[in-house]
């Protein structure tokens, strides 16, 4: 079965795929391009799990269709580090011990990274309002929320 | 180039056979132009379905609520990704994202209400992709940014295979997930009026919670005032209190000529909430909706009263 050729640019690198007319790119990614980093909580917008930035915008890439990433440039959780070197707030999330299962962890970096780099100096407040499109059922967030704000210092100074 | 990140540089997928797909012939398009697009509409066969941010559509397919043959990418054709202000005012392109409205300073300061109504939609994730027209035609009457629309008097661009029409947008949405938009029609813009000195609107929504949750009951308050700071002009309608959104004509007439005084508040509050034929259900009672619809109104119209700098 033929499939719609998509040309992309995925963390940088220049990505070509075929994919179905209904698949999102959540299913591209995970199931077409082995970047399992963004998982699949609810399939519905509402966990966050599955979030990446598409052109600057963080989204749920459950809500997005595979279709429509052509000629954009897509971020996903696999180009957050640099090689070995993790990137500050994948570090604080370690240090802060800022998850459990680790589901949601992608996600929550991923939307963290975006809400510092439009507002590097957050408020708690606006952490928790910048992160509430993404859920997590074992740490309670204080943690994550800790972890931000660390991080977000560190930014800073660097 | 990371060495991790080489597997997928090259991979050019070309299909799977066993690829579990439901949609056998389900077609999507990115049209470039409106009469590309409203031509692909008029001529669909099985169902078609407009795509712009996707948080209703995506959701819906996924749930099997809807199987489009037709997915119609709208975010391509020009100038519908963009606010333009005119010389009459706003014109907000079907495919902008509520995240940018919010980001527009003009329209921020121009048409407050609409703008937070807008930006209380979903998550950050969601307000990256959701639309205002989206809103409107998913004919929820609990769209939170349909009661500020509404109040702000906008209208809505309609384009069609036989030309185009300027409509208001209350005509728009006829029942919960129902319009008025014919077969191969779609709304291309929004269009919003330029501000006179001393006008401001707002919008409140009761959630039980404080973010990401579906409004219980809204209202959005739109005014305008003369030298005096006396009401010159209002409009007022509801959202979640009838199967579409309301616009009571009856609350606007009552605050024309006054100062928002203690009084007509109270009437403001009563024909509010004996205007709602709202539906009993989990999220709130008939009764708490009556009651909440006019608390709402009165309070929406304070802060508008306030933002058209009036005392």
């Amino acid at each position: 079965m033929a499939g719609i050729a998509v040309s992309t640019t995925i963390n940088g690198d220049a990505v070509e795929y075929l994919c179905q007319p209904d698949e999102t790119l959540l299913d591209v990614l995970r199931d077409r391009l082995g970047l399992t980093g963004a998982k699949e909580g609810c399939g519905t917008g509402d966990c966050g799990a599955c979030s990446v930035i598409v052109d600057g915008r963080l989204v749920c890439s459950c809500l997005v269709l595979g279709a429509e990433a052509e000629g954009r440039k897509v971020e996903t959780i696999e180009g957050m580090a640099h090689g070995d070197q993790l990137h500050p707030l994948q570090q604080k999330f370690l240090e802060h011990a800022a998850l459990q299962c680790g589901i949601c962890t992608p996600g929550f970096l991923i939307a963290a990274k975006d809400l510092l780099e439009k507002n590097p100096s957050p408020t708690e407040e606006e952490i928790r309002f910048g992160l509430a499109g993404n859920l997590c059922r074992c740490t309670g967030y204080d943690k994550i929320v800790r972890a931000v704000q660390d991080a977000a210092q560190v930014m800073k100074g660097a | 180039m990371h060495e991790r990140d080489g597997h997928y540089n090259q991979t050019l997928y070309n299909g799977r056979s066993d690829y579990d797909h439901q949609g056998e012939t389900m077609r999507y398009i990115r049209p470039l132009s409106i009469e590309d697009a409203v031509g692909e509409l008029a001529k669909a066969v099985g169902p078609a379905a407009i795509l712009a941010g996707g948080s209703d559509l995506l959701v819906r397919m996924k749930g099997g609520f809807i199987e489009p043959e037709l997915i119609v990418d709208i975010k391509a054709i020009g100038g519908l990704a963009d606010i333009a202000e005119t010389a009459d005012g706003f014109r907000i392109g079907a495919a902008v994202p509520c995240a940018v409205l919010g980001e527009n300073k003009a329209l921020k300061q121009a048409w407050p209400g609409v703008v937070e109504a807008a930006n209380l939609i979903g998550s950050k994730q969601v307000q990256g992709r959701c639309t205002i027209t989206g809103n409107l035609c998913n004919a929820s009457p609990a769209a939170d940014s349909v009661p500020a629309l509404v109040a702000a008097a906008a209208q809505a661009v309609v384009a069609g295979p036989s030309g185009k029409r300027t409509i208001a947008v209350e005509t728009v949405p006829t029942g919960p997930g129902r319009t008025s938009l014919a077969k191969g029609e779609m709304i291309e813009a929004i269009l919003l009026d330029k501000r006179p000195e001393h006008a401001g609107d707002a919008y409140l929504r009761f959630i039980p919670r404080t973010e990401m949750d579906i409004a219980v009951v809204s209202a959005g308050v739109n005014l305008t005032l003369d030298e005096k700071g006396a009401i010159k002009t209002a409009r007022v309608a509801l959202g979640a209190a009838a199967p579409t959104v309301l616009l009571v004509e009856e609350a606007g007439q009552v605050l024309i000529g006054s100062k928002l005084d203690e009084e007509t508040l109270e009437r403001l509050a009563k024909i509010c909430s004996g205007a709602c034929r709202p539906i009993d259900d989990k999220r709130g009672t008939i009764e708490f909706r009556r009651k909440v619809a006019g608390v709402l109104a009165q309070r929406a119209a304070t802060t508008a009263y306030k933002r058209a700098g009036g005392k």
